[in-house]
């Protein structure tokens, strides 16, 4: 499994730009090793930017740059000799959306491994099992791994796109509002998933919806883009607790309260 | 009169009139459909199907011309295939936006319109005269190729444009390359489209008779037994026992007609049918 | 850091990665080679073309077989002019435009503004159906149907005319010139049509005043490309026009086209000789004019798809 602590970002006044615009700037705050974090804000505040920073997804966008420093476990995950592609076996993502792949429950999960170089049946075998036992989707599908995963429901869908995630043991895992498309029974088994994996892997988790953060992260960061012409900063990140209950920035409180956003 | 009414009945006339022009054109297809069938279908029976003509190809059946349909087809796909959905998905997935880009789009567009007989000139004189492959399969399946690429090409950036990039994102968010994303999952995903449109357009090859008037045919050969022979085809014998033949067998003309248009409508049918399903399966 | 610790239990040797990579590599290194294969087969065609036509060029002059009014090609004077089989194509051409672009665009408006659902789909695929008939096919079935009677209507010595040929031709353009223009009526959108029947309008006046000007470039494309197929037509002009050698004063004679000149002596001709030079010099003009319609339908399309892509 994970090794202990590893599977901490250190990010050290990060900025995006977009061609000439920039998006984000000046972020500097520190991600813990197995545990939550949540990245909350109005729309459009850049957290789902911030977010695809840590995998180096912009990367796939053009016309991206990325400033500042984002060091993994103290190695800048940004530097010339790291293959975006081995940073992403560390660092998985799960999108807003679910997107599982046309093809079966089964292939879905060993997709990841097979990339990898597993090619051993009982070892890709024993990978699909663990991640979807991770994934608390095992017990559904167990019988019907063969089933194309476009028959599973939405909340399924969701659920087989972190075990997929998990399959190539990545110790981040970054989640991007991974239930905003979801009914609030699939968003609650979504929720008791994270809790179950943040022993072992380290969530970052962009959402839009203050409860949620509240409920599940450890650690809160709140964005906001003050106007327009600016790029979104940091406000404000801490302790969820008492991010909710004594927020030191009013921009925080307002927020936070329902006054905007 | 009002205005309003005036409005209405110029509206009630311009309605019939498009109307009228629309089952014009719908009733010339049909008509035209239905008369080959009623003159072609007739003549075609099992024996028309797999025996070799005799008596100076006004009797027995067409299984060789046929046979050397088939040839040509599955070299112009041996050829067309490869090399246009490698165009397509470079289109699709590596093309810069750029002049250079916009260049090779409209030169793909233009091929489309080149003329068939064109197409036929150059294969002769590439490859039938320059790579001395003479008057073979081989030939006319290159030549057919050139004119079945466009069709590919288009039909493999279209599909593969139809995949959501979720879907791309979530396949390298898992540490896969762009190469690996696009032969695992990009391609699979989109290969309904791909496999019927190529079909669409190598069942035009089929048909075509100016291409492979000087590269591949001849009124009569044996079966080719290497690509390097000449062959019959179905659109050439069509051609040649509608306008040339010395004692006419109109039963043998229009026989081979509708096997033609009905082997090629059928194949269509039936690639259109599949993909509708897939389509149907696979909702993005 | 390096790239080692990166990689996790599962994660593959450093050799087998190695070799995957440069896998990768020369298959993303083919892909883009294979991308300018459009281009590099549009100047094959050209090139050889104009390798095969320069004898011609050199010894009868490409100025001399364009005016040239009589094209005797075995004769032992042989005469090289290519205006008889232009003039040929020309009224073939026209009378296939003449049958097709009314019916063609009629239609296109109708199944694009008029149709309902059912109706639509069903005439889009009976459409495509008409497409898909081979040109040989067009042929015969004009040799049963048409030849006869236009021999015995307009009281001809032979059915075998440019009218006769340009009428099937016309047929054989009408999928390209419905579908483009259909797209083209399709692309303009909702909006516009929801703007004018809020002003009042008719379902016609709209057609007429918004979408139809709308369109109107794409729609001018369509005959366009309707045009170059027409031009370009060999089985049908070959199997129906006559292929006579004189210049023809009307569309009611048997006419000689460029594609079919091409087809009927390219068979019969010594190879490397003057008269297949000659054949090469057709090909390249019909190459030429056919390039330079597409070329200005593509761009007229180009042009259309920027401005609703806003």
């Amino acid at each position: 499994m994970v090794k202990d602590q590893t599977g901490s970002f250190e990010l050290e006044n990060v900025s995006v730009t977009y061609g000439k615009e920039t998006a984000v700037a000046g972020v500097s705050m520190s991600v813990p090793s197995q545990a939550v974090t949540a990245l909350i804000g109005p729309s459009g505040c850049g957290k789902s930017t911030l977010l695809r920073c840590l995998n180096r997804m912009n990367d796939e966008i053009g016309g991206v740059t990325v400033g500042g420093a984002i060091l993994l476990d103290g190695a800048d995950i940004n530097a010339r000799n790291v293959d975006p592609v081995e940073l992403r076996i560390r660092v998985g993502q799960v999108f807003q959306k679910p997107n599982p792949f046309p093809m079966s429950v089964y292939d879905n999960v060993a997709y990841g491994p097979k990339t990898h170089g597993v090619r051993t049946r009982s070892d890709l075998d024993a990978i699909v099992e663990e991640s979807l036992v991770r994934a608390a989707l095992w017990n559904e599908v167990k019988g019907s791994l063969k089933k194309h995963a476009f028959e599973l429901s939405g909340g399924q869908q969701q659920r087989l796109c972190i075990a997929r995630a998990l399959a190539t043991e990545p110790e981040v895992l970054l989640m991007d509002e991974p239930a905003s498309a979801l009914d609030p029974i699939s968003t609650q088994q979504i929720e008791d998933t994270i809790a179950e994996l943040k022993d072992t892997v380290t969530i970052v988790i962009v959402t839009h919806n203050m409860q949620q953060a509240a409920r599940i992260s450890d650690r809160t960061a709140f964005m906001l883009r003050e106007s327009m012409e600016a790029p979104a900063t940091l406000i404000e990140v801490g302790d969820t607790r008492t991010m909710f209950t004594n927020p030191s920035d009013k921009r925080t409180e307002a927020y936070i309260t329902g006054r905007f956003g | 009169m009002s205005r309003v009414r005036r409005a209405r009945l110029a509206e009630a006339v311009a309605k019939a009139v498009m109307g009228a022009a629309t089952l014009v054109v719908i009733g010339i297809a049909l008509f035209l459909l239905g008369y080959l069938t009623y003159r072609g279908a007739p003549s075609v029976s099992w024996e028309f199907l797999s025996q070799a003509p005799r008596k100076a190809m006004t009797e027995g059946g067409i299984f060789p011309v046929i046979m050397g349909t088939v040839y040509l087809v599955m070299g112009t796909a041996a050829f067309a295939l490869p090399i246009g959905i490698m165009a397509g998905v470079y289109l699709s997935e590596f093309a810069p936006r750029n002049l250079m880009t916009r260049t090779i789009r409209l030169a793909i567009a233009n091929m489309a319109g080149v003329p068939s007989i064109v197409y036929g000139l150059f294969g002769f004189a590439l490859f039938v005269m320059s790579l001395d492959l003479g008057v073979s399969v081989v030939a006319g399946a290159l030549t057919l190729a050139c004119l079945t690429l466009p069709v590919v090409i288009t039909v493999t950036e279209e599909s593969l444009r139809r995949i959501p990039l979720e879907l791309r994102q979530a396949s390298l968010a898992l540490g896969a390359s762009r190469m690996r994303t696009i032969q695992k999952v990009v391609l699979p995903a989109a290969a309904p489209g791909i496999v019927t449109g190529s079909i669409l357009g190598l069942s035009r090859a089929a048909g075509e008779t100016a291409p492979v008037l000087f590269t591949a045919v001849a009124f009569f050969a044996p079966m080719p037994s290497t690509p390097l022979d000449q062959t019959m085809a179905l659109p050439y014998h069509l051609y040649i026992m509608a306008t040339q033949a010395v004692r006419p067998a109109p039963h043998i003309v229009w026989g081979t007609a509708f096997v033609l248009v009905a082997g090629v409508s059928l194949i269509n049918v039936i690639a259109a049918g599949w993909r509708s399903a897939q389509r149907r399966k696979i909702k993005w | 850091m390096s790239i080692e610790p990166l990689m996790t239990a599962r994660g593959r040797t450093g050799r087998a990665a190695a070799i995957r990579r440069t896998a990768e590599a020369v298959t993303s290194g083919l892909i883009r080679a294979s991308g300018w294969v459009s281009i590099l087969i549009l100047a094959a065609i050209a090139s050889f073309l104009f390798l095969n036509a320069s004898r011609a060029l050199q010894e009868v002059g490409l100025l001399t077989m364009l005016t040239g009014d009589s094209w005797y090609p075995t004769s032992n004077d042989a005469q090289f002019g290519f205006i008889p089989m232009m003039v040929g194509t020309a009224w073939v051409t026209v009378t296939a435009l003449v049958t097709a672009v009314p019916l063609g665009v009629a239609s296109a408006v109708y199944i694009s503004e008029f149709a309902d659902g059912r109706i639509k789909e069903v005439s889009k695929s009976i459409i495509e159906v008409m497409a898909a008939i081979p040109s040989v096919v067009y042929g015969l079935l004009g040799i049963a149907l048409l030849v006869p009677n236009v021999k015995s209507v307009f009281g001809l010595d032979t059915g075998l005319t440019a009218f006769t040929a340009g009428l099937v031709v016309g047929i054989m353009v009408l999928p390209t010139i419905v579908s483009i223009s259909e797209d083209a009526l399709h692309a303009v959108p909702d909006a516009l049509r929801q703007g004018s029947a809020a002003l009042g309008n008719t379902r016609w006046q709209t057609v007429w005043k918004v979408v139809l000007p709308s369109a109107s470039s794409g729609i001018f494309a369509a005959v366009m490309l309707g045009m170059g197929r027409a031009i370009g037509e060999t089985m049908v002009v070959l199997m129906l026009a006559g292929n006579a050698g004189i210049i023809p004063g009307n569309p009611f004679e048997s006419v000689r086209t460029m594609p079919g000149t091409i087809a009927a002596e390219m068979g019969e001709v010594v190879r490397g000789g003057l008269h297949y030079s000659v054949l090469f010099v057709t090909g390249l003009v019909l190459f030429a004019v056919t390039f330079a319609i597409n070329l200005a339908a593509d761009l007229v399309l180009e042009r259309q798809r920027k401005r609703w892509s806003r």
